[in-house]
């Protein structure tokens, strides 16, 4: 594809409009449950039925979420912003209008970095600001039915600047997005149910001009996989049409995942005229500096952050830390183990390999495992001690998985203490040299291949608790 | 005619079927028909009295009241429906005095401002003679009055027009036949909206809905909406200097005596006149009253109109009570 728009002289510039369903207990502007998979219209009450007279109340914790988010995401937050009525019919929209946000949006001006071939580059976001979601429209064979259980729960619109250039750009801008809500506890960031939404602004231009084509909206993009397939199907779609001599017509396109195409859904001239103004229901939010101040100190650290942190301190490979750091309880998983007395690179090993194998492998959260980090960290002790081998360990590591034990009990209840004891391997390895004198002969004759061999023979014998270390130095010494 | 459109409560109460009632005022629909009925209607201060449960019609002017027999019930009532309701976001978070403690003190040195602008062309001369004659009354009191001006009172009935339709045009959409009230029978959704709202609002509804979705609409918002924004910071500002100058504003309530019963009705252009000078307080957002005056030769009712500053009904309230004590209109009754 990226060839295709070369050859062809241009490029593509995206943008992107994100919908993010903070995780709120309650809704934006009433006191009910934004839980969700409750039987239809159960959530509900006056206010966010729609009901005559009622008013709107806003909830102070969607207003912490939004600074929070454009704090992690280096915004200006606005002193003062204002709420606005975006009016429509729809019947999943019971007040006739959505309340949003238009001319004074709570934040703006901020930019995310993103790693790409080993660059760094910075898209910027035009702006973030709150708005409540609508309720659902159910399409059944008897009729159509409405749930407005939804009808309320607080959004985060986040738009950025059209500084996206390739899908594989959103991609990893989405991803980097959803990483930092889910740290920040704002959002679950789970694209198929529909928690994190993204539509796409889309045009080409002539490779290197600053001007803008005529764009494309794509909307319904559901899956995460589907952000860069969207793209690269609606980017290839627009060539085709430029190539052929066409012109890109300005529409919303919807994104149908089963045919893998985008298809027109209405043209600018059928748009929503959407007549915002100023909500008079809600008063202007003023936010005083003190706040932002006492939010910005509630910030976790941030994964591009972490990421730095972990090479800077633990002396880890970019590609490990950034694996670590993607999931905030993966993160604080590994430092609690390193907390506990793990060293950071066995731990980080462990956790590369087997704890991630393990949670892929059963789907489970890292936080759901039995095995916790401090465990990790003793076992890794047992190891650097000498008390259990590393093949002994993974061992224990499988029966700390399944029974949830701690691995000083596992090695004590079936006896896997290393045998580090000189006179009781001196004996057992006496034995097996006498048992192979043709091996022996071999390896006094110069085949040291035969080291491994009867060192294997002792682990045998031993059911793996020997120290391999003193095997190999008794045999050594023996054949000398 | 009563008047509109709480012109039932004042009627109600005129009529000695209550002792008071409460009405919703947005742009004189409690002080109009007070006039007109011959009774006591105060629009208190935007967010002095919670809108929670008031059928909204425009948000940022709608205000709830009491149109009463005396003024010292209008006090009483506003001391149990005024205060800070955590349900209304406009609500203001201020104490609440006691209205009728201060309403048996005398009126001081108060300094009343009679506006140039509202006393002009088309004022009926019987409703001029009535308030002017109560403004020396209040005088002989004890009151200073001087003449002032409101500058943009020309503009405050079309500002009023524009953002009360629009924020109505917005307000009246959840009446669509989805979840509650009427629907009209329609093979699918678009011709069930279209028949639902046709079929459901009156004519005079329909052309402030029309009227307020056209002042919003792409390509309209900035030469109507956001124009009549910038005309109602103006005016809010013609007040803020006026009471710079003087405690209160003393008005006609209308610009006419009570219409007989079936005059003028249809021409709503006459009707939306009858507004202008009451509109000015709820673009303002501030407080004001109105209160029997006398009657015209045909013996219907007329009314004055006191504004005061936003949140100081007190004030308002006093010189009301002090000219109510010393005449007796709020007495009579017009025969119909
Ligand atoms: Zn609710």
């Amino acid at each position: 594809m990226m060839k295709m728009l070369s050859d062809a002289g241009l490029e593509a510039v995206i943008g992107l409009e994100i919908h993010a369903q903070m995780l709120t207990e309650t809704k934006i502007f009433c006191g009910c449950s934004t839980a969700f998979g409750a039987e239809p219209n159960t959530q509900t009450c006056p206010v966010c039925i729609g009901m005559p007279g009622v008013l709107p109340v806003l909830n102070r914790r969607v207003v912490e979420f939004a600074v929070k988010t454009g704090l992690a995401m280096n915004c200006r937050i606005t002193p003062y912003s204002r709420f606005a009525r975006k009016n429509y019919f729809y019947p999943d929209l019971p007040k006739g209008y959505q309340i949003s946000q238009y001319e004074l949006p709570i934040c703006e001006k901020g930019h995310l970095d993103i790693h790409i071939n080993g660059e760094s580059r910075r898209i910027g976001i035009t702006r973030i600001h709150m708005e409540e979601d609508a309720g659902k429209n159910i399409h059944q064979k008897d009729g159509s039915y409405v749930d407005l259980n939804r009808t309320g729960v607080p959004l985060l619109e986040i738009v950025t600047e059209p500084d996206i250039r390739t899908p594989q750009e959103a991609a990893l801008f989405m991803k980097k997005l959803r990483a930092i809500l889910r740290y920040l506890g704002v959002c679950d960031g789970n694209m198929e149910q529909g928690s994190l939404r993204c539509d796409a602004n889309v045009s080409l231009r002539p490779a290197g001009s600053t001007g803008l084509g005529t764009k494309t909206e794509i909307k319904n993009i559901n899956s995460f996989r589907f952000v860069e397939k969207a793209l690269e199907y609606e980017i290839k779609r627009q060539v085709k049409v430029l190539r052929d001599g066409g012109d890109i017509i300005q529409e919303t396109r919807l994104w149908d995942s089963e045919t893998g195409t985008t298809n027109s859904m209405r043209s600018k001239e059928e748009a929503h005229d959407y007549r915002y103004f100023p909500e008079p229901d809600l008063v202007p939010l003023q936010i005083e500096e003190d706040w932002i101040k006492q939010i910005r100190e509630t910030l976790p650290e941030l994964p591009d952050q972490k990421m730095k942190r972990y090479q800077e301190e633990f002396g880890l490979p970019e590609y490990d830390c950034e694996i670590l750091t993607e999931e905030r309880p993966v993160a604080e998983w590994f430092e609690r183990a390193v907390k506990a007395g793990g060293s950071p690179k066995a731990v980080s090993n462990w956790m590369m390999t087997d704890i991630l194998r393990l949670m892929n492998e059963t789907g489970t959260e890292i936080t759901e495992l039995r095995i916790t980090p401090e465990m990790l960290a003793s076992l890794i002790g047992l190891i650097e001690k000498g008390t259990i081998s590393g093949k002994i360990a993974k061992m224990v590591f499988n029966d700390m998985y399944t029974t949830g034990k701690d691995p000083e009990t596992i090695v004590q209840e079936k006896g896997l203490v290393q045998i580090s004891d000189a006179g009781e391997l001196e004996g057992t390895i006496q034995e097996i040299l006498d048992a192979h004198p043709d091996e022996v002969g071999r390896l006094k004759a110069g085949d040291k291949k035969l080291i491994g061999f009867f060192v294997g023979q002792v682990m045998k014998a031993t059911k793996g608790k020997a120290n391999p270390k003193m095997v190999n130095e008794i045999i050594r010494k023996k054949i000398s | 005619m009563p008047g509109g459109s709480s012109g039932g409560s004042a009627a109600a109460v005129a009529s000695d079927q209550c002792l008071g009632a409460i009405g919703s005022d947005t742009g004189g629909s409690i002080r109009q028909p007070a006039a007109f009925c011959g009774v006591v209607g105060l629009k208190p201060t935007y967010g002095r009295v919670s809108r929670y449960g008031l059928v909204a019609f425009a948000s940022s002017l709608d205000q709830i009241g009491p149109i009463t027999k005396t003024v010292e019930d209008a006090a009483l009532l506003l001391n149990i429906i005024g205060g800070h309701d955590p349900l209304d976001s406009t609500s203001a978070d201020i104490d609440l005095p006691d209205f009728t403690a201060s309403l048996s003190e005398g009126i001081g040195e108060i300094r009343i401002g009679v506006p140039d602008e509202y006393f002009i062309e088309g004022l009926d001369p019987e409703v001029e003679s009535a308030v002017r004659t109560a403004i020396k009354l209040l005088e002989k009191e004890g009151a200073s009055v001087k003449p002032i001006s409101l500058p943009h009172t020309g503009y405050a009935v079309s500002t009023y027009y524009i953002l009360a339709t629009s924020e109505a045009s917005s307000n009246l959409a959840r009446y669509d036949g989805v979840k509650y009230g009427f629907r009209a029978e329609a093979g699918d959704l678009m011709e069930m909206y279209l028949r639902t709202r046709a079929q459901g609002f009156g004519p005079e509804v329909k052309r402030r809905i029309m009227l307020g979705t056209y002042a919003l609409s792409a390509g309209y918002y900035d030469a109507y909406y956001k124009k009549a924004q910038q005309v109602r910071t103006l005016i809010k500002q013609d007040f803020e200097d006026a009471f710079s100058e003087v405690d209160v504003i003393v008005t006609p309530t209308t610009p006419t005596p009570a219409f007989r019963v079936g005059e003028k009705i249809s021409d709503p252009l006459q009707m939306y006149l009858n507004d202008i000078f009451t509109i000015s307080a709820n673009l303002a957002g501030t407080c004001a009253i109105s209160i029997p005056c006398g009657f015209s030769s045909s013996g219907l009712p007329i009314g004055f109109q006191i504004i005061g500053r936003p949140f100081d009904e007190e004030t308002v309230l006093r010189l009301a009570g002090t000219y109510e004590r010393e005449t007796d209109w709020h007495m009579r009754r017009p025969e119909l």
